[in-house]
């Protein structure tokens, strides 16, 4: 038979989503979100460095409908690749394989998550904690 | 004939080629950056972050610079090691190479700039 015309396992898109491989994927898209906001704090911090006018042209940009929205965003990637990469080390001692388990700890990352994410927006928007 | 052992040709040989290194550096620079990314959320928190003269007192406390040089190199080295598997699992051919080379390239200005970044600011911006 031809190179070219075996019969192939269905792909990806034949499965139905499940939260072990949404999660999973997540993970490594957060990921990439996560480097590209690494761009944002450099410039964030050397705009800082700069001074104060550097700095609030800065802040002007980032704290604008748009910068918001992709702060946020960052923000959310950020608690998440945080909160499942800890899974992940979990996972690499060996344990928490088990179906139930995985589904528990898979919720429990997604809602902390999202509750990390807006308490912390909440402080910060609110000018800080002190 | 080779006067090598066939234990000593195999020894670090993985499917990468390169043993274990490159998943235990990931997995320790996450422990890292764990401690560093909940530390700086928990600061970010308690400042307001519109004020130039706020970010700079806390960026100039020894600690904190010594933190922040940590957070954005660890960050960067952490970031190089995870594109760098998206990279390997995604392109072929010189696209592969090309991609691989350019995104150690940029980790390493960003590391630098943010590092000299922190160095400025921590000295008083």
């Amino acid at each position: 038979m031809a190179a070219d015309n075996r019969p192939l396992s269905p792909h990806l898109q034949i499965y139905r989503p499940q939260i072990t491989s949404v999660l999973s994927i997540l993970h490594r898209i957060s990921g990439v979100i996560l480097s590209f906001g690494l761009v944002v704090l450099v410039y964030w911090l050397a705009s800082a460095a700069a001074g104060p006018a550097a700095y609030s042209s800065a802040v002007a940009m980032l704290g604008s409908g748009f910068g918001k929205f992709l702060l946020f965003g960052w923000t959310l990637a950020f608690f998440y690749h945080l909160l499942n990469g800890i899974r992940h080390l979990v996972w690499d001692t060996g344990r928490g394989f088990e179906i139930p388990e995985v589904y528990r700890s898979g919720w429990t990352v997604v809602v902390l998550a999202l509750v990390m994410t807006g308490a912390f927006w909440i402080i910060v928007m609110a000018g800080g904690a002190s | 004939m080779s006067l090598r052992s066939p234990l000593a040709r195999v020894l670090g040989l993985g499917a990468a080629g390169d043993g274990t290194a490159h998943w235990w550096a990931q997995r320790v620079s996450a422990v890292a950056m764990v401690l560093l990314g909940l530390w700086f959320a928990v600061s970010l928190m308690g400042m307001d972050l519109a004020r130039h003269g706020e970010l700079v007192t806390w960026a100039s406390g020894t600690f904190n610079t010594v933190m922040l040089v940590l957070l954005v190199s660890v960050a960067a080295y952490h970031s190089h090691l995870g594109t760098r598997v998206v990279i390997e699992d995604y392109s072929r051919g010189w696209t592969r190479v090309a991609g691989l080379v350019v995104v150690q390239f940029v980790h390493v200005v960003l590391a630098g700039a943010g590092i000299v970044a922190v160095l400025r600011l921590g000295s008083g911006g």
